[in-house]
């Protein structure tokens, strides 16, 4: 659902997938095709609205595996494109999703995660994707995830996902959650965002190869058929003029840079919002919806003279972890707060090595978590107890 | 006469086919139709699945892109969505495009882009090893139907009819100068459009069936092809074991693609009005 505001108006309230719309529109994004799924349907419901008034294209596909495979053939023909879905049809995505990163193919997919597994919980919010969005396709790949908390990042961490599939090659997942996507807050709306694109080729077609091993790892990528670069595209494995390989030396090379190109890049990539972390003795680490109630939390943990802060990553993957090795290396204690039973947290974990306590929160009954459920373990970390969660 | 060098990939060749395969038959079927219409290589895109067949477009010098397994179509779709002046052909097989990716091959149907799949039916899952595919006849043999087929098969080119398409053709490659008349039919053809290529498995077909050499099973489609136009005279039995080839359906509907830019037209108006 979407609300009517005043024309030529920058403040506007609208839900978290309106923003996520506005954004994907502010980016640049002039291909959508989707598959309703709740509850991520109002993105596909706005743009279907929207795209043709600012010359895209918009397309309800017969499932959610067209709408994947229909985005990545709209980027190689040289528009920038999005699709987005809910769990069951992330799952089915993956396959697409690898194409993806094999073809090296921007390309944006939002999830706005429900309660999962299968079929799960369509109305009600999880984070149980986070995962999946790491690792759902198949084979050794690097991937970006980001996970905003807001209306307002909703829209902000959108022109950001597309930003950074342009500057990589790469997909980007969006992942909101069933209360970033459904809440309706006032939102400013910039008038103009930063944008970026895709680097296309210095050298004539005759010598193009689309998928030449250059020094950041990113092969410039040309437009099918534009300017006479004729290129093929294949999810085999493939050498630097993108046809198949057997050859062992090019297999391992494109392999490589597949996971090297989001690494190297890292430090650009990683995004993390550090909240009364400079004294703080007990961190919180939250991401998406749960961060405001984290946020909460925190506050009401000082008013009780408790010196809590909030480690809030904005980018999940690549995952922070020299980020949160240092954090662990301050702090007593990192209480893991999440809609799942612990994914992230065992990142966390993996990520501070036993240098300080990690403790987990998790919900999983449909509910948001409470700033209540994230204080009582504050305080318990703060009394020096050590607890089982 | 074509001069199919221009459309290669030669650096490519040797192909990957088996020795008697029927897909090389087809690739030249397509360049001459290609040619003779006049398509810059620049506005061309081919696009497939996973395949033998799908292996076709990786020989042409055009836009080539060979995705996941059945998606060819989907994939296609987003190409022709934003390129609507792009000729887009789909190179796929019967296991391809009826098995796995039979949703996309029916509604893309239904919808009417203006996409062409050439549908190379041979029968079988070739590159996999001979596994059964939607289309191996009764009774016949599969390297994971080792009683012979229960399963009824589909007859494609009514599949496609039903859904929608705009032109449906079947034709076999024992008459590759027919064949590529329908494909320049196919291709010339404002929305959905289908040529099913009859072309034989020797490999993994043939051998199995006890259907002879290459071109024994070249013979065979040959002898059992039946036009269109005497299909409907043969008796019922007869007709169960015809192949009919011929263009079977020809008709007009609104393209796609063609519909969205009217769409995006009388908004821009819309706008303009005000």
């Amino acid at each position: 659902m979407t609300r009517s505001v005043e024309p030529g108006s920058t403040v506007r309230v609208m839900s978290g997938n309106e923003a996520c719309a506005e954004g994907a529109l502010a980016a640049g994004c002039r291909f959508y095709a989707g598959y309703p799924i709740t509850p991520s349907s109002e993105i596909a419901e706005v743009l279907s609205e929207r795209l043709p008034r600012v010359g895209g294209a918009f397309i309800q596909m017969e499932d959610e595996i067209a709408a994947m495979g229909a985005i990545v053939g709209a980027s190689l023909a040289g528009v920038k494109s999005m699709t987005a879905t809910s769990g069951p049809g992330f799952s089915l995505k993956q396959e697409n999703i690898g194409f993806a990163c094999m073809a090296e193919v921007p390309c944006v997919v939002a999830n706005v995660q429900r309660g999962g597994p299968s079929t799960g919980l369509p109305t009600m919010p999880m984070q149980g994707d986070v995962m999946q969005a790491r690792w759902g396709t198949h084979g050794d790949h690097g991937i970006i995830a980001l996970s905003p908390n807001s209306v307002a990042e909703s829209f902000d961490l959108t022109v950001r996902a597309f930003n950074l599939s342009e500057r990589y090659r790469t997909p980007v997942i969006l992942l909101l959650d069933e209360i970033t996507g459904h809440v309706f807050e006032k939102v400013r709306l910039p008038e103009k965002v930063e944008t970026v694109d895709r680097k296309g080729p210095d050298e004539p077609p005759e010598r193009y190869l689309p998928y030449r091993h250059t020094e950041d790892g990113v092969p410039p990528m040309a437009t099918y058929g534009r300017g006479g670069y004729r290129f093929h595209v294949t999810g085999l494995n493939h050498d630097e003029t993108g046809f198949p390989t057997n050859k062992a030396e090019e297999i391992d090379r494109l392999n490589r840079r597949l996971v090297w190109k989001i690494e190297k890049h890292r430090d650009a990539i990683i995004d993390n919002v550090a909240d009364r972390l400079e004294d703080a003795e007990i961190a919180v680490f939250a991401y998406g919806s749960v961060s405001r109630p984290a946020r909460l939390a925190v506050t009401e943990a000082r008013a009780r003279g408790i010196p809590a802060g909030l480690f809030r990553p904005r980018t999940l993957w690549p995952f922070p972890d020299r980020e949160v090795r240092d954090l662990g290396s301050r702090v007593k204690t990192i209480v893991v707060a999440e809609l799942n039973l612990g994914q992230m947290a065992h990142e966390v974990e993996w990520a501070v090595g036993g240098a300080c306590q990690v403790l987990k929160v998790g919900r999983v009954d449909g509910q948001a978590m409470r700033p209540a459920q994230i204080l009582n373990l504050i305080e318990e970390a703060a009394r020096g107890r050590t607890l089982k969660t | 006469m074509t001069d199919y060098d221009q459309y290669l990939r030669l650096d490519k060749f040797p192909h990957i086919w088996c020795a008697g395969c029927g897909d090389g038959i087809v690739l030249k079927a397509i360049l001459r139709a290609v040619d003779r219409i006049g398509i810059d290589k620049n506005d061309m895109c081919m696009v497939s699945g996973i395949g033998c067949s799908s292996r076709t477009p990786g020989y042409v010098d055009v836009n080539t892109l060979h995705t996941t397994h059945g998606r060819a179509i989907a994939f296609a779709t987003g190409v022709k969505m934003v390129r609507p002046d792009m000729t887009v052909i789909v190179i796929t097989g019967d296991g391809d495009a009826t098995a796995i990716g039979g949703n996309h091959f029916i509604h893309a149907a239904r919808r009417n882009i203006d996409i062409t799949v050439i549908l190379y039916n041979n029968w079988i899952y070739g590159m996999t090893g001979g596994q059964v595919s939607p289309a191996t006849p009764p009774g016949k043999r599969a390297s994971t139907a080792p009683y012979g087929q229960l399963e009824p098969n589909f007859d494609i080119a009514a599949l496609a009819a039903g859904a929608g398409a705009v032109f449906v053709a079947r034709e076999t490659v024992a008459r590759p100068l027919v064949l590529d008349k329908m494909i320049e039919r196919a291709i010339r053809k404002k929305g959905f459009s289908l040529v099913e290529v009859m072309t034989p498995c020797p490999t993994a077909y043939g051998r199995r069936n006890r259907a002879g050499d290459a071109t024994e099973m070249v013979d065979f489609l040959k002898v059992h092809s039946v036009a269109q136009a005497k299909a409907g005279s043969l008796p019922e039995e007869e007709r169960a074991e015809a192949i009919v080839t011929g263009v079977l359906v020809d008709i007009e509907k609104p393209e796609y693609t063609e519909q969205y830019a009217r769409l995006v037209r009388s908004l821009d108006e819309q706008v303009a009005a005000r």
